[in-house]
């Protein structure tokens, strides 16, 4: 088996809170993997320290066998882990297709360059172009981001996402905040990227979940519950009684 | 998802995507308007005979109002001590004067290394810390220099300033005469080319970027960017045209006093942009044209109410206007924009 | 020794002026650079009031409070209400906006001369101490400046109003749901700290000068006191005014020849390691 991404005995804790406890957590090339979990389990914090957003009190993680657990944030970028976030972090006042070409822009590592303008830089532009339109946001291209509708929003998120050509690709609930109507396109998007991409999704949407997911991680309380095929998390009494026993307390 | 939405049927759907790029290609290229606004120096040379001073305070502050710009207009660094690279430049160009190196192209290079400098020494300062602690420590550094200067009254001249500074030829061929005519062309020659240059780099990756930064500095590491190198370098670059904005002023005017390191410089500098409107590079242009000649008429009547007008305008800037004058008219022409496109029956699929 | 207590006396006057800037920024987030602007108001309504209306000077302090106080309460409503929400820049802008116009406004009407102020008899005198001179005004301040922070203090942390305040200062949208009126804490604070910083220009009359110029040349101390003191914590901004007070007497008489570098030096300093300041709750 061929864990692209994994962790040993990852800890995090907030002065006596233990966000993240003792988590062994292991993604395979090319996987489907989904992350659910109560509210307040402690999934996003899991998120920021495999990102290096956060980092941990303890433990190590390793990014297609490299130790990542000392890098920064935007190095671990480099190597093709790459998140969005679960409230849109965008560049307000760009238009889309500034975004998104900034964003090849810098995978292409001419971030440094300063002499000729990016518009003029053909395989950044096309590129930003060509994503666009698969994510359907080239009829946007000019339209400044803060006047978009949530959704749309959304979308620029996956595309500032996809940009980078990830390797890793860590989805924070990409259906959140979009109406049902169009997530289920959104999802077709994550479906359809190829399987050189490995994906780890936080969602709520168990519908989404059931229907994407080829693996499922439970997350509790900060540790892993259990993880498994779908099938089984589906119809274990466990996952049932976590979910259920929020509903009622 | 359903496929892209092209307006015109071309059979070659590759086509179509690069014709509906051509208006981003493009928009690096210069417009009409910015050919029209550098016709003014040129224009004021003509016009202005006898003005050749105020002129060139003008070409100055532009400089030190774009370079302000860099840092905060592009990179969102608020600072409350500008001044202190001006200062830098100034003084380097009047001792170096004392000492009879008083070349202006060598002045303007030492200059900008200078400022440099002092901006790579309190660099690591700036990027930790909050806002407020950042603010404080651009006061500070201002401040702390301020006071250097003043107390090294033997070196520079303290409160009297360094008067007299000689200053050589441009190029050993164009002196510096005393209606300061050569002056205003070195000026704005300067300020021209250290602005295409700064045109150039926003508009660049690393501009763009630093854009990025500015809107959502957050998003950017996760896209790959290390945020404090990036800030790093516009800083420095920020601080360089400070300081060679300064030492043109040292230059021009054959003087320094203590005034270019005072907070009153900061202050006066941060209006300027404001005025202007941040982010556009031509902001910081329109707002020293805007501020110099104000002051020049109303600040001879009584220094006073100068002052509380000055106030009173930042009041009202920061409560109704807020983008300056390129940012409200910008808002301006982006509403007759979308009354007209809304205006046609029937919007676009 | 002497130099000692003359420092915690200056202390006393910039914590006294500091603790509303303090509170200010730690509560609305506010950064407010127009504050020194409220303790020369203190500062004139008390010496106009003794100079010009003969109002022995301990009886000019209730007005020295209050006025400032009205003052800060009317600005609130009317201005600074509306820049709770803007930016960081945008709050500088506007306050220097205000200190500007206060500054000019000042010269106006009084003139850019220092105000003088004679003490009265009871309060002048120095008490002869072994190995100090201690000034009885000196004395007089320090116990002020104590009796204010001990009073602040024990009012936040005891009275309901108090909790009502820390509650906003941790979480505006949790207090607001539990019925606190927020704006109401706003304006009452904004109006405390106001109607101290004018208690402060008017007992600093003597010892930091009064002129026009006032919200300008101490505006870095304030500044300083807060940044090092913590935003928001009372007790930080006094053991921070009193550092600040004694460090730059100490730097002054000792080290003339580089006077106030110093004091810019060891808050550029402080803040490079703990930008949070000396007392202040780290940001996460």
């Amino acid at each position: 088996m061929n864990a692209v991404l994994q962790t040993h005995g990852l800890v995090r804790t907030f002065g006596g809170f233990v966000a993240t406890d003792h988590v062994d957590m292991a993604v395979q090339a090319g996987a489907r993997h989904a992350l659910i979990g109560p509210n307040g389990a402690g999934k996003t914090t899991l998120i920021n320290l495999l990102t290096g957003y956060l980092a941990p009190t303890e433990g190590r993680i390793t990014l297609m066998g490299e130790d990542v657990t000392r890098m920064a944030q935007h190095a671990r970028c480099r190597k093709g882990l790459v998140r969005t976030f679960q409230i849109n972090q965008l560049f307000a006042d760009m238009t889309v297709l500034e975004s998104v070409a900034m964003s090849v822009s810098e995978r292409l590592g001419l971030g440094t360059s300063w002499v000729k303008p990016l518009a003029a830089r053909g395989e950044a532009v096309d590129e930003a172009a060509v994503i666009l339109q698969r994510l359907g946001l080239l009829s946007d291209a000019y339209e400044t981001t803060r006047n978009l509708a949530y959704g749309r929003q959304r979308l620029i998120e996956i595309a500032l996402a996809l940009a980078q050509r990830p390797k890793v690709l860590l989805l924070d609930e990409p259906a959140a905040g979009v109406p049902t109507s169009e997530s289920r396109e959104l999802f077709e998007v994550i479906a359809q990227l190829p399987r050189d991409v490995t994906i780890l999704l936080i969602e709520h949407d168990m519908d989404l979940v059931f229907r994407f997911a080829e693996r499922i991680s439970v997350l509790v309380s900060g540790a892993l519950l259990l993880e498994d095929t779908p099938e089984v998390i589906a119809n274990h009494p466990r996952v049932r009684e976590v979910y259920l026993g929020e509903a009622h307390g | 998802m359903t496929s892209v939405v092209s307006s015109a049927a071309a059979p070659d759907p590759d086509t179509a995507i690069h014709d509906s790029l051509r208006r981003y290609r493009r928009s690096a290229d210069w417009k009409p308007l910015e050919y029209l606004f550098w016709c003014l120096p040129v224009a004021a040379y003509f016009l202005f005979p006898g003005n050749y001073l105020l002129l060139s305070q003008i070409a100055v502050t532009s400089l030190f109002a774009l370079s302000l710009d860099l840092i905060f207009g592009y990179a969102g660094i608020i600072s409350l001590g500008h001044a202190a690279f001006f200062g830098i430049g100034a003084y380097t160009v009047g001792l170096l004067g004392l000492r009879g190196m008083g070349d202006p192209l060598t002045g303007l290079v030492l200059a900008a290394l200078f400022a440099a400098i002092l901006w790579f020494l309190s660099s690591f300062l700036l990027l930790r810390g909050s806002d407020l602690a950042r603010l404080m420590v651009t006061l500070g550094v201002a401040l702390m220099l301020y006071e250097l200067a003043n107390k090294f009254s033997r070196i520079t001249g303290g409160v009297d300033g360094i008067p007299g500074i000689e200053i050589k030829p441009v190029l050993g061929l164009f002196e510096f005469d005393l209606y300061g005519r050569t002056g205003y062309i070195y000026a704005v020659v300067v300020l021209f080319v250290l602005f295409w240059i700064a045109r150039r780099i926003g508009h660049s990756p690393f501009g763009q970027s630093l854009r990025g930064i500015q809107m959502n500095a957050q998003r950017m590491p996760a896209l790959g960017v290390p945020v404090n190198r990036r800030l790093v370098a516009v800083y420095t670059l920020g601080a360089a045209y400070a300081g060679v904005a300064g030492a043109i002023l040292a230059q021009t005017n054959q003087f320094v006093s203590l005034s270019v390191l005072g907070f009153e410089n900061s202050a006066d500098l941060l209006l300027i942009l404001i005025l202007g409107g941040t982010g556009r590079l031509y902001g910081g242009l329109i707002g020293a044209i805007v501020f110099i000649v104000a002051k020049h008429f109303l600040s001879d009547l009584n220094p006073q109410y100068w002052q509380f007008w000055l106030g009173l305008a930042l009041v009202l800037l920061v409560m109704y206007a807020r983008g300056g004058i390129l940012g409200t008219a910008s808002k301006w022409l982006e509403k007759r924009r979308q009354r007209a496109q809304s205006r046609p029956v029937g919007g676009a699929a | 020794m002497t130099i000692l207590f003359d420092g915690i006396a200056f202390g006393m006057l910039l914590f006294l002026i500091s603790v509303g800037l303090s509170v200010t920024l730690g509560l609305m987030n506010f950064v407010n650079l127009a504050h020194g602007v409220f303790a020369m108001v203190g500062g004139y309504v008390c010496v106009v009031l003794l100079n010009d209306w003969g109002v022995p000077f301990l009886a000019t302090i209730p007005f020295a409070i209050v006025v400032p106080g009205l003052v800060g309460v009317v600005l609130e409503r009317l201005l600074y209400r509306r820049l709770y929400e803007a930016s960081d820049l945008d709050q500088v802008l506007f306050s220097l906006g205000l200190v500007f116009m206060a500054v000019a406004a000042t010269h106006y009407f009084f003139g850019a001369r220092q105000q003088p102020l004679h003490r009265p008899a009871f309060l002048s005198g120095q008490i002869h101490l072994p190995g100090a001179d201690i000034g009885v005004y000196r004395l007089f301040l320090v116990i002020a400046g104590i009796v204010v922070a001990v009073g602040l203090q024990w009012s936040v942390i005891r009275t309901s109003s108090g909790a009502r305040l820390r509650a906003a200062v941790d979480n505006q949208r949790t207090a607001r749901g539990l019925g606190i009126d927020v704006n109401r804490v706003f304006m009452l604070t904004f109006a405390l700290g106001s109607a101290l910083a004018g208690l402060g220009g008017a007992l600093g009359v003597e010892m930091l000068g009064l002129d026009p110029e006032f919200p300008v040349k101490y505006l870095v101390y304030f500044l300083i006191v807060v940044t090092v003191g913590g935003g928001g914590n009372i007790l930080g901004s006094l053991w921070a005014a009193l550092l600040l007070g004694v460090a730059d007497m100490a730097g002054k008489y000792y080290v003339p020849q580089i006077g106030a570098f110093i004091i810019y030096a060891i808050m550029v300093v402080i803040l490079i390691f703990r930008p949070q300041g000396l007392f202040g709750r780290a940001h996460q």
